[in-house]
């Protein structure tokens, strides 16, 4: 699914797409517009998708990467899917908190409570 | 641009910056080096970091927006043992912080722009601006209980 320039790695089990980020850092404006132009494809490739986004990996990331995220959702919605976010660690939940963007998005300890928890 | 071959990150720098991600990229990690070096704990860095990030991608974005690309930014730096103070100062007309709209309100929430400057603000001590508003200034200072 992914290809080899691919900023995410993509796995789908029990029709839920796991997402992980490859880059440490989603910070730059061109790496994230590729990282949702991947997941723009992930989405309209499935009927009500269910995705989940993992940021286990992810040590830094900029309020540009929370507007994709952002489009991201919107898009899931758009196509009748639902949208979780897991494995975010204390530092990044932060930058969630302080934005309010912990009450927009649906946010799991891990990403397999994530998985489990679609209707 | 910094020394690859120092061993020691420079604890203070002034510099003009291009819109080349891979020279914001090792700025962000040379002040962060500098700023380890200085006592400063991750949590620390994570703030200094992010707010330089943020402040650094406004001025080309915003203050920049009406500019040939290629125009720089100018940044300052200062790590000391007790506060980090940075400044960004962009070519462009200014603007009034005043005038940006709080992105944490219920018919903001879904806006995928506008939390740079919040984010600045939550994260470093103090942040203030130039009275043309194309200078944004930020200080950390470090927290008591960090050894």
């Amino acid at each position: 699914m992914a290809s080899e320039d691919s900023r995410l790695r993509v796995s789908v089990e029990d029709g839920v797409t796991r997402v992980d980020f490859i880059d440490r850092n989603i910070l730059d404006e061109a790496n994230i517009k590729a990282i949702g132009e991947e997941l723009n494809q992930i989405i309209e490739s499935a009927s009500q998708p269910k995705l989940v986004i993992s940021f286990a990996n992810v040590d830094h990331l900029s309020s540009a990467a929370l507007g994709q995220l952002i489009s991201v959702n919107s898009k899931v919605r758009e196509h009748a899917g639902q949208l979780r976010l897991a494995d975010i660690s204390p530092q990044i939940y932060e930058v969630f908190a302080i934005t309010k963007l912990n009450k927009l998005f649906e946010i799991h300890e891990t990403a397999s409570d994530a998985a489990g928890s679609f209707s | 641009m910094p020394d690859p071959q120092a061993h020691h990150a420079q604890p203070e720098g002034r510099l003009e910056i291009a819109n080349d991600r891979d020279a914001i990229t090792a700025l962000g990690e040379r002040v962060i080096r500098a700023a380890e070096e200085a006592g400063y704990s991750e949590a620390s860095r994570f703030a200094v970091r992010l707010a330089l990030e943020e402040a650094i991608v406004n001025a080309f974005k915003h203050g920049h927006k009406s500019l040939p690309e290629d125009e720089t930014v100018h940044v300052e730096f200062e790590i000391e043992p007790a506060e980090i103070r940075i400044r960004v100062t962009d070519k462009g007309p200014g603007f009034s912080p005043e005038d940006v709209p709080d992105p944490t309100t219920e018919e903001n929430l879904s806006k995928t722009s506008g939390r740079g400057l919040l984010l600045m603000r939550a994260y470093m001590t103090d942040v203030t601006h130039n009275d043309s508003g194309n200078q944004i200034r930020m200080t950390y200072s470090k927290p008591e209980t960090a050894s």
